[in-house]
């Protein structure tokens, strides 16, 4: 495969395309799963599926669509959720349903024969465009980039959000911040894994590191790590089987999350067996 | 001595639900003061409503002469430590040091060597420099809410807020909680916000009793007319395990 790699353009973005998503998601993934937002962003990733449905009626770039529905998503939720009161669950679903609603009701009445859209509900990591690219690319950096210029906050806000709003850091500042950030990481995403498995691969990479650090900084980055890994095998299945590589990534990374934990826990019980008669010797 | 904390009738309300009920409270400065009542009873309210976290409905708050929002530096809050999520890959230094981070909000921030040194002669301080490196979950109950403590006080504050802070601690913890609170009460004004009456009477210098209304202010001398009024039952006055005080008879409402 790695001749082909080396041959193919549609290959080379792929690889490119997994290493940034891996970026996005292992820094985005960290924080999601550390507030508990694997629901809110599996909303959101949902919700733009009307985008893409939007930009083929329109005749605009889907992905396009779909970052504006995103961020209308993420936007809407923290407002509605915090003027009202609501419970986040039920708003979640509501965008969720909306959102897939909206997007089969544009496809059916675009003119002409409907588009494929498994691509973008599954992810083919095989047809992502140079287009596609340099989005990935540019909200991979602004992620990077926002995440960099205020971790400490960021750090804190996540850990005690209250404590933070006592000592005058403007939280709701922060909090729309990051739901901004985790709608761009979905856009990033979408083209490989697809809307309806893109929260596995947000939260499988950082479920598997925080078992291993106590560290946010070191989280991201061996999520990130991870997140290549997984990226990579799968396109290699996906290549090999032929199958689409949405699928092959997400039961990758399931499968190896399954296998990490349960060697993991094993361990930790021999360790707990060896002190234990250690202790009886003496 | 001058007032560090007024409120005059403060009320809050939750939807049609009254939590708070024309509140007047003074605290003065270098006072040990427990702020006691049964739970739903606005403890959690009030502390809140002195930290800006809830605006009052009706009703005036100044904290050091100054109106709550521009006050907050003033008040170091050590919220209950029950509520935290264990797992939250953070080691203790990096907890205490959220302390030092400042409103403004800067880009690329990191924290001085000053902010490291005072953080660290505060840990040692409360005896938990040993700990430095610890992920939080495997601290104790109580050495968990040493670490809060020190983060509240690497803000400098003038006040000091605690929310329940020996709930589900043993009784050896609380005693060791209240001492350090004791000590710290030298130099600022201690606020302790618990629905455990045993711990509280014999540590406070101050009670305060609370449920919607106010219904005792004053020394930390109850009777059990007062409490009846509070609690809407008789309680057990004997704290446990601690020298404690003969209670005095105390006649009327709120001082």
């Amino acid at each position: 495969m790695i001749r082909a790699v080396l041959q193919y353009d549609f290959l080379q973005n792929a690889v490119l395309s997994a290493v940034l998503a891996s970026i996005a998601c292992g820094i985005i993934g960290t924080i999601i799963i550390e507030k508990k937002l694997v629901m809110m962003s599996g909303g959101i990733a949902h919700t733009s599926f009307g985008g893409i449905g939007l930009g083929y009626f329109l005749n605009i770039e889907p992905i396009i669509g779909a970052l504006v529905f995103a961020i209308g998503a993420a936007l809407g939720i923290a407002t509605i959720r915090r003027k009202y009161q609501t419970h986040s669950d039920v708003l979640i679903g509501m965008f969720w349903a909306v959102g897939m609603a909206l997007g089969i009701l544009f496809i059916a009445i675009t003119p002409g024969y409907p588009p494929d859209m498994t691509s973008y509900l599954f992810g083919d990591i095989l047809t992502v465009s140079p287009m596609d690219l340099w989005v990935m690319a540019a909200l991979g950096g602004i992620i990077l980039l926002v995440i960099a210029l205020l971790f400490n906050y960021f750090r804190a806000y996540l850990f005690d959000e209250e404590f933070t709003t006592v000592r005058g850091i403007r939280t709701v500042f922060l909090e729309y911040m990051l739901f901004i950030l985790i709608s761009l990481t979905i856009v990033v995403l979408i083209r490989v894994v697809g809307i309806i498995l893109i929260i596995a691969l947000l939260s499988v990479p950082p479920a598997i590191a925080r078992q291993f650090t106590y560290d946010l900084k070191k989280m991201m980055l061996s999520s990130t790590l991870l997140g290549v890994v997984f990226c990579l095998m799968g396109l290699w299945i996906s290549y090999e089987l032929n199958i689409a590589s949405g699928a092959s990534i997400i039961l990758f990374s399931v499968l190896s999350f399954i296998l990490v934990s349960v060697v993991k826990s094993r361990l930790q019980m021999l360790r707990k067996v060896n002190t234990d008669t250690k202790d009886t010797q003496l | 001595m001058k007032n560090v904390i007024e409120m005059s009738g403060v009320s809050v309300y939750y939807d049609q639900i009254c939590a708070l009920d024309h509140i007047h409270l003074n605290i003065k400065e270098k006072e040990f003061l427990a702020i006691i009542g049964p739970n739903g009873g606005g403890k959690s309210t009030l502390l809140k409503v002195v930290l800006g976290l809830i605006k009052p409905d009706k009703g005036d708050v100044k904290v050091l002469g100054q109106p709550v929002r521009h006050s907050q530096s003033a008040i170091g809050y050590v919220p209950q430590f029950s509520s935290f999520d264990k797992q939250f890959p953070i080691d203790v230094t990096d907890v205490v040091l959220m302390g030092r981070l400042s409103d403004r909000i800067r880009l690329f921030h990191s924290f001085t060597k000053e902010d490291r040194e005072i953080v660290e002669k505060v840990m040692k301080q409360l005896e938990i420099d040993g700990l430095k490196n610890r992920q939080i979950g495997q601290l104790s109950g109580g050495q968990l809410q040493r670490v809060l403590i020190a983060r509240a006080l690497v803000t400098n504050p003038k006040i000091l807020m605690l929310d329940e802070p020996t709930a589900s601690l043993d009784a050896n913890a609380k005693t060791q909680i209240y001492a350090i609170l004791k000590e710290l009460n030298q130099k600022v004004t201690v606020v302790v916000v618990s629905h455990d009456m045993g711990a509280v009477s014999s540590h406070v210098n101050r009670i305060a009793c609370l449920n919607k209304k106010l219904y005792y202010h004053g020394e930390a001398q109850l009777n059990n007319n007062v409490v009846r009024q509070v609690y809407g039952c008789p309680i057990d006055l004997i704290a446990h395990g601690i020298p404690h005080r003969v209670l005095k008879t105390h006649e009327g409402e709120v001082s």
